[in-house]
């Protein structure tokens, strides 16, 4: 049922013809359970078929749709219309280019990701036969929260540091290395110890925390931040004042 | 098709402007511009102490001065804030467990604040006040 029209003004860009981006306005028919999503789908099916944008589970798990909506870095699938006032504006995630539309570039991501070594390294190798490895609840639960991130970005939309230096690792990345190194059946923490302590690293972060307050799955990457920031620091002293000690 | 990346300019100097969130970060941020100024002030305090009873009495009624009431409640009212924002945060930085359970937010920054309270209390009691 429609509830009412809304104007939709997003940021077009196709990099084939246009210099820099353009706002476009819609005029969208919206039902009152829309989210943003579904208008954008709508433009889509009804206006404008050449908008590009990602998508897929609508249901705020896949990680595909964020987008800023009225400047905040968002899942468009969880956005809520009610919630909006009758202009809403749409733009592709900050502090990334943009590919076309509302569609960003996400090769830089994909490479500081796969610098922090996002993957457990065990102790030794275990066969099949060997069984799993095991793990008590505690011990799960002392990562568990960092294991929530779906690398939808949002938080790197809404980090100041990342719109000011391209080369910081950001949050999501140092989020999951966190992950890695307080994981019981991980021993990779001095594999990943130089990414992350590096100048690009955590000591780029400068605690603005606004990465923890987007994120739609509570990972709180601000904090692991400044956890990893404690343990590098408790690290440096341990290496200058007790060189025996072994970690 | 090809592939031409479009990157917005992001300014600077102003990138925090139009943001509350990052309005708020800067704000607190420039509480430390008041808090360096005070300890310079308590070190050349110190100095004047140093060099006998008159300099100290120049000082004194400098500090107790209008402008320097003024300065003081300054210094207080960004100290208050720095020290708010910053126990605020500290259960991010500081995750304790308990019994296999999560400490709440609230413990730790009351235990902040409890610790701030104790300090004090001692200070004024040190102070002679």
């Amino acid at each position: 049922m429609v509830d009412r029209q809304i104007q939709f003004e997003i940021l077009r860009y196709n990099p084939d013809a246009d210099s820099e981006p353009y706002w476009q306005s819609y005029t969208v028919p919206c039902d009152r359970d829309w989210v943003v999503l579904d208008a954008v789908n709508w433009i889509k099916d009804n206006v404008d078929e050449s908008l590009s944008f990602r998508w897929s589970c609508h249901m705020a798990v896949c990680g595909s749709c964020g987008m800023m909506v009225n400047g905040e870095p968002t899942l468009s699938c969880k956005a809520f219309l009610r919630d909006y006032p009758d202009t809403i504006r749409v733009e592709a995630l900050a502090n990334f280019p943009i590919e076309r539309d509302l569609v960003v570039v996400l090769d830089g991501f994909m490479e500081k990701l796969n610098s922090v070594k996002p993957y457990i390294i065990p102790k030794e190798e275990r066969t099949v036969e060997d069984g799993t490895y095991t793990q008590t609840p505690l011990e799960l639960k002392a990562f568990k929260q960092y294991s929530m991130c779906m690398n939808c970005m949002l938080c790197y939309a809404a980090c100041p540091q990342m719109a000011l230096d391209e080369t910081f690792i950001g949050p999501a990345a140092l989020a999951l290395a966190h992950r890695y190194n307080l994981d019981s059946r991980d021993v990779g923490r001095s594999a990943r110890e130089d990414v992350i302590t590096e100048h690009d690293g955590v000591w780029s972060c400068s605690f603005v925390g606004a990465c923890s307050q987007v994120c739609p799955k509570d990972v709180d990457p601000a904090g692991a931040i400044q956890q990893a920031k404690i343990a590098s620091t408790i690290d440096y002293f341990k290496a200058h004042l007790m060189p025996w000690s072994t970690r | 098709m090809s592939r031409n990346p479009y990157v917005r300019p992001v300014s600077k100097t102003g990138w925090w402007i139009n943001s509350r969130r990052y309005r708020e970060y800067m704000a607190r941020e420039v509480t430390c511009v008041f808090i360096g100024a005070y300890a310079v002030l308590l070190t050349w305090g110190l100095m004047r102490l140093s060099q006998g009873q008159e300099a100290w009495d120049t000082f004194a009624a400098g500090i107790t001065s209008p402008v320097g009431v003024v300065f003081h409640l300054l210094c207080l009212g960004f100290a208050f804030y720095n020290t708010i924002t910053w126990f605020e945060v500290t259960p991010k930085a500081m995750p304790l467990v308990y019994k296999g359970k999560r400490v709440p937010g609230e413990v730790i920054v009351g235990g902040h604040w409890a610790a701030w309270a104790g300090v004090t209390v001692v200070v004024l009691v040190v102070a002679g006040i």
